[in-house]
């Protein structure tokens, strides 16, 4: 059975306590976010269903905004994603190397994940941190001034961390 | 040094906390707020010149003015900050170092505008910044600045975090509201503009974070001593992202009367170019707008030094000047090549195009398949001119300006830097393995002499 803990339940009505009366549809961008920490880091149907129950909303209002925002994934990931940035700037700065090192380190191409299912490395366009490149999302963080050594230290702590 | 009036503070040991911001002078701007009355606020706004930060420039204070008030319906304000414009993270320096700057404006211009309950929406991805922010408001909060009520004048105001979730297109104003609304990020065709049907059809003002900062500086100083730092229409200080091939990558504040040159070499801003290369062309106001060869940026096309302002970017209009735009400024030496850096952005616009309208949608694809094999050595001469066809069958066609901005970085590439692409053309495999290089980009350029 999908459900929120007690906790996410609380966190959902405070969210929809943030629109007018009958405005709970708002809420469902950040409830995405909510279900797709909770269940796994994506969005499978019945979880989008359930997300659909939870704000009086047809299933398929949920299913097109899924699909169109880049950071809700529609397909199981690793339990970490690599999203480097390959726009202008980081280009410039040498992001095409450092996606070339982690696809040779990882043995995976753009789009795939790990046999071990720890690692997903996926390309992703500017994220605001032109300044620092070369740079991924992971999680929550941003890696910047990435080098070939930063890489290697990253993909260690998330092993030791999976551990 | 130039005068700061946004990031003066931004590294005060613990700023980040009410506490200190307060001690430093915060929140002094909602108590002068307080007593005036919100049509005196809007006109210390306009008397100050402020032009919207996030990209248009569009005077703030008349965009206030134009703020429809119904009876009995509900106004909104929301701040901007899906900051997405390759080249642009100047919002995101604000609000991960001094939060309380952007609530304590947003507290200003809620009142002034009569918003009792305002929305920041932030781009997904900033999502430990959406904690501060979430942080910050609580601290206000507790503090009497947020609630009901507020320091006695009848006041009730709330303020709210949105996380966005990885769109470009959201930070279009009307697909902003869409996206806030919990709907997938589709600008509206305008009219009706928000000002008089926004979030929830209700009239709503969308704000960019830099530009809800100034109203701070704007109210504690005067709007009139605001309007006289800077030149002409470019008044205040300016948040400039600098990137790309410079010593220096990172966020200063100008006050728009200094020298693009100054900007670049000198060691109080970007600090000049690494190991000693040389400047071939400049991206100046994030991605969108047209980039320049060195010497155009330099220089006008009258011969005159080009200056950080609005402007003096845009002199010569498309022909030979550029845009101020978001101030994401982008550097690229000698080393670059300007047909691979097009064919990024290319394929950013394209990812990014929301798909309601034809011309971006597939002519975001077309121009990015076609760099793709320029770049490649697999191009013919015909594919440069049918680049240039598609991108100016896209401008002006389109529901939002998302199909304007992913043409003019593809059409000023070639009007600068047509040999570079015709010579990836001639030399299919060189252009694999070598640059173009500098050539005659930083040329001085002929000034003719009228008598
Ligand atoms: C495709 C597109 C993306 C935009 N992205 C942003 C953005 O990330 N941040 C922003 O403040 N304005 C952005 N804008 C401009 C907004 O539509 C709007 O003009 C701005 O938020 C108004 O605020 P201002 O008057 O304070 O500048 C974008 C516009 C377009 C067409
Ligand atoms: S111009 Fe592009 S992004 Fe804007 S509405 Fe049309 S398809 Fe969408
Ligand atoms: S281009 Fe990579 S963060 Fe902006």
């Amino acid at each position: 059975m999908i459900k929120f803990s007690e906790e996410k339940l609380k966190k959902v009505s405070e969210i929809i306590q943030r629109y007018p009366e009958g405005r709970q549809k708002s809420a469902l961008l950040p409830v995405l976010h909510l279900a797709q920490d909770e269940f796994d880091g994506w969005l499978d149907t019945p979880v989008m269903d359930y997300v659909a129950s939870l704000l009086n909303i047809e299933p398929i209002e949920v299913y097109e905004v899924a699909s169109f925002y880049s950071m809700y994934n529609l397909k199981p990931v690793g339990k970490y994603l690599f999203e480097v940035c390959q726009t202008g700037p980081c280009m410039i700065n040498g992001s095409d190397d450092i996606i070339g090192y982690i696809k040779t380190k990882l043995n995976i191409g753009v789009g795939e994940t790990t046999a071990d299912g720890l690692f997903t490395l996926k390309t992703v366009e500017c994220l605001g941190a032109c300044g620092y490149a070369p740079m991924m999302q992971l999680g929550k963080t941003y890696r910047e001034h990435l080098t070939k050594e930063k890489v290697d230290a990253i993909v260690a702590e998330c092993r030791s961390k999976a551990n | 040094m130039a005068k700061k009036l946004l990031l003066d503070k931004a590294h005060v040991p613990g700023i980040r906390s009410y506490e200190v911001y307060r001690k430093e002078g915060g929140y002094r701007s909602v108590e002068k707020a307080f007593r005036l009355t919100p049509a005196e606020i809007v006109e210390e706004v306009k008397l100050s010149g402020l032009r919207g930060r996030g990209g248009a420039g569009f005077p703030t204070g008349m965009k206030w003015s134009f703020l429809a008030k119904p009876e009995g319906v509900p106004r909104y304000l929301v701040c901007n900050a899906d900051e997405s414009e390759p080249g642009t993270f100047k919002d995101r320096y604000l609000m991960e170092f001094i939060p309380h700057l952007l609530i304590e404006g947003m507290i200003v211009a809620s009142f002034a505008l009569g918003s009792n309950v305002s929305y920041i929406y932030i781009r997904g991805e900033y999502a430990w910044i959406a904690d501060i922010l979430e942080n910050a408001i609580d601290e206000a909060k507790q503090n009497g600045w947020i609630g009901k009520n507020i320091l006695g004048t009848g006041f009730n105001f709330e303020l709210y975090v949105q996380r966005g979730a990885g769109a470009y297109i959201c930070g279009e104003e009307t697909a902003l509201i869409e996206s806030l609304e919990g709907k997938r990020g589709n600008p509206r065709i305008k009219p009706p503009f928000p000002a008089v049907k926004g979030l929830w059809d209700c009239p709503t003002v969308v704000n960019n974070v830099e530009t809800l900062a100034a109203v701070v500086p704007i109210i504690n100083e005067g709007g009139e001593a605001y309007s006289k730092i800077g030149v002409g229409k470019s008044t205040g200080t300016k948040l400039i992202s600098a990137c790309g091939n410079i010593n220096k990558p990172g966020i200063y504040e100008i006050d728009m009367t200094i020298s693009v040159e100054d900007f670049i070499f000198s060691d109080e801003y970007c600090g000049g170019i690494p190991n000693g290369k040389r400047l071939k062309a400049c991206i100046p106001g994030g991605s969108s707008v047209p980039i320049l060869p060195a010497n155009l940026l330099l220089t006008t096309a009258k011969g005159e030094k080009r200056m950080m302002n609005y402007e003096s970017l845009s002199d010569g209009g498309f022909a030979t000047g550029s845009m101020m735009g978001s101030g994401g400024f982008i550097v690229l030496d000698e080393d670059q090549c300007i047909v691979r850096n097009t064919m990024t952005l290319a394929r950013f616009y394209h990812h990014e195009s929301c798909g309601q309208c034809s011309p971006c949608r597939e002519g975001t694809g077309w121009m990015e398949r076609i760099l793709k094999k320029i770049e490649s050595g697999k191009g013919e001469m015909k594919d440069i001119d049918l680049l240039w066809d598609i991108q100016r069958k896209i401008e002006g066609n389109t529901i939002c300006p998302l199909g304007d901005a992913a043409a003019w970085p593809v059409a000023a590439a070639i009007r600068h830097f047509r040999d570079e692409f015709e010579w990836h053309v001639q030399n299919p495999e060189k252009c694999l393995t070598e640059n173009f290089g500098l050539r005659h980009y930083a040329d001085p350029i002929h000034v003719a002499v009228t008598a």
